[in-house]
């Protein structure tokens, strides 16, 4: 967060060209204008802000802002903007993309960035089906969702994504709903001053492949409590809640780890190395 | 919601200034404040309609992404003119959007409202939603205990506001109403035998 813009940010410079080719009412469009929202808020400039997101239809989101943007491989997102942040501490580094991509084939991933607690923000936008491919379950699909593709549902647990933070070391961890823009927009502020890793989950309905979903308007409500600093308090009301508590959950004090500096190579530093 | 506001006999500012010396300073930002709030009402109404429209230019229902371009040109205006009433030359700054009754913003309809396949009617009726949520944000600012140019000028926009329900169901009242079977599609996006 350095650079100062010498002209007042609206959300819209932040939004390009480049129009969304999402489902009318999905989700992720609510998501993009927070996104939007936030970085104009922080009066960050567009070239000081980089977005990586894996694959997925919510992966698709850097191409939709005017900031720095790299729609990588599947389930990757993490690493390629943990190793971002780590050579450029300069830049406000956000990763994003889905449920699918960040808990399955990014899982371990995942973890292994809440442990190195990089000082960066992800938002997962979890709508609970691989909705690109046509309504697969993924690890937050609820063991009894019926479908065509699992008749009487897979029968397996959900991934808690909230809990699976805490436990592995994420030093903010946030729930929101892509219907409450102007509340997701405040949490993304929030996830991008609080040093270290921050992650937000947001429930972001699929109305293709999971149309009953917007009826999550009617179940989330604002977490009884306060943001903890406890782990043990955090890990309780984690375990414990519905899935439907909005706001931040926990807030950690963990020092970022951010790696001195290496020495740059010069380009004849380089050339010895080839030569024969 | 015509397309322009009412005009008015005074510009907010010249109201302010007429209240007694004393109160005048903390009138008037209490006014700034309040314009400040209904600016960014306009604004994210305008750019919550020309994100509706985007979305329907992609679903390719041109007539309804047409009906929400004109929405969202609408409240641009609406934006525009407090800019002008109030006297400033560019967009204030630190204005941010803000919910109210519920979690969405006082004059902005919910993404999860749209659907590929709606119609004019449907459409209409978000802007019916909005238009009445306007109305009573306004007329509930009027009631506040806040200084005389404030309620003022919040009772005349929740007049505005009601002015603008009765058009929008005038014109709601000109669209065909949509069939029971609205919806259907011999080949929706979901399918996947």
């Amino acid at each position: 967060m350095t650079a100062m813009p010498a002209v007042a940010l609206t959300p819209q410079t932040f939004k390009s060209d480049v129009k969304p080719v999402w489902c009318p009412g999905c989700g992720d469009y609510t998501v993009l204008s927070a996104i939007t929202k936030a970085l104009a808020k922080l009066e960050l400039a567009p070239e000081s802000v980089a977005l990586v997101s894996g694959i997925g239809c919510s992966s698709r989101i850097p191409a939709y802002t005017t900031c720095y943007g790299f729609h990588g491989v599947h389930g990757r997102a993490l690493p390629a903007a943990t190793g971002l942040k780590v050579a450029r501490p300069d830049l406000t580094v956000i990763a994003a993309g889905g449920d699918g991509d960040g808990y399955s084939i990014g899982g371990n991933h995942f973890l292994h960035a809440c442990r190195r607690n990089v000082d960066l923000t992800y938002i997962v936008m979890d709508n609970r089906v691989y909705g690109m491919t046509k309504g697969q379950p993924s690890p937050t699909t609820e063991p009894d969702w019926d479908s065509k593709l699992t008749p009487e549902g897979t029968g397996l647990r959900e991934f808690h994504p909230l809990v699976i933070a805490l436990a592995s070391g994420a030093n903010f961890i946030a729930r929101t709903f892509s219907g409450d823009p102007n509340g997701t927009a405040d949490l993304i502020v929030q996830a991008i001053r609080n040093p270290g890793f921050s992650f937000i989950e947001v429930l972001s309905p699929c109305v293709t492949f999971r149309p009953e979903q917007r009826g999550w308007k009617q179940l989330v409500r604002p977490s009884p409590v306060e943001p903890t600093d406890d782990p043990g308090r955090a890990a309780r009301r984690l375990m414990t809640d519905d899935g439907f508590n909005l706001g931040v959950l926990y807030k950690g004090t963990r020092k970022p780890y951010q790696p001195a500096k290496a020495p740059s190579a010069k380009p004849a530093d380089l050339e010895r190395e080839f030569v024969l | 919601m015509s397309p322009v506001r009412t005009p008015r006999k005074a510009s907010r500012r010249a109201a302010a200034k007429r209240a007694p010396r004393a109160a005048h300073a903390a009138a008037n930002a209490k006014l700034e404040a309040f314009m400040k709030q209904a600016y960014a009402m306009e604004l994210e109404a305008a750019e919550r309609y020309a994100e509706f429209a985007d979305q329907m230019d992609i679903a390719n229902n041109r007539e309804v992404a047409q009906l929400f371009r004109k929405l969202a040109g609408i409240e641009g205006k609406h934006a525009a003119q407090i800019l002008e009433q109030m006297g400033w030359k560019q967009a204030p700054l630190g204005v941010q959007p803000f919910r109210w009754e519920g979690l969405e913003g006082v004059e902005t309809g919910e993404h999860l409202e749209m659907h590929y396949l709606m119609k004019p009617f449907h459409a209409l009726s978000i802007a019916l939603k909005n238009e009445d949520r306007a109305a009573r944000f306004f007329a509930h600012v009027a009631r506040q205990d806040l200084p005389k140019a404030v309620r003022e000028a919040a009772a005349e926009m929740a007049e505005e506001e009601r002015e603008h329900v009765r058009w929008v169901k005038e014109w709601i009242a000109r669209v065909p109403q949509p069939g029971a079977d609205w919806d259907r599609d011999p080949d929706p996006p979901n399918v996947n035998d």
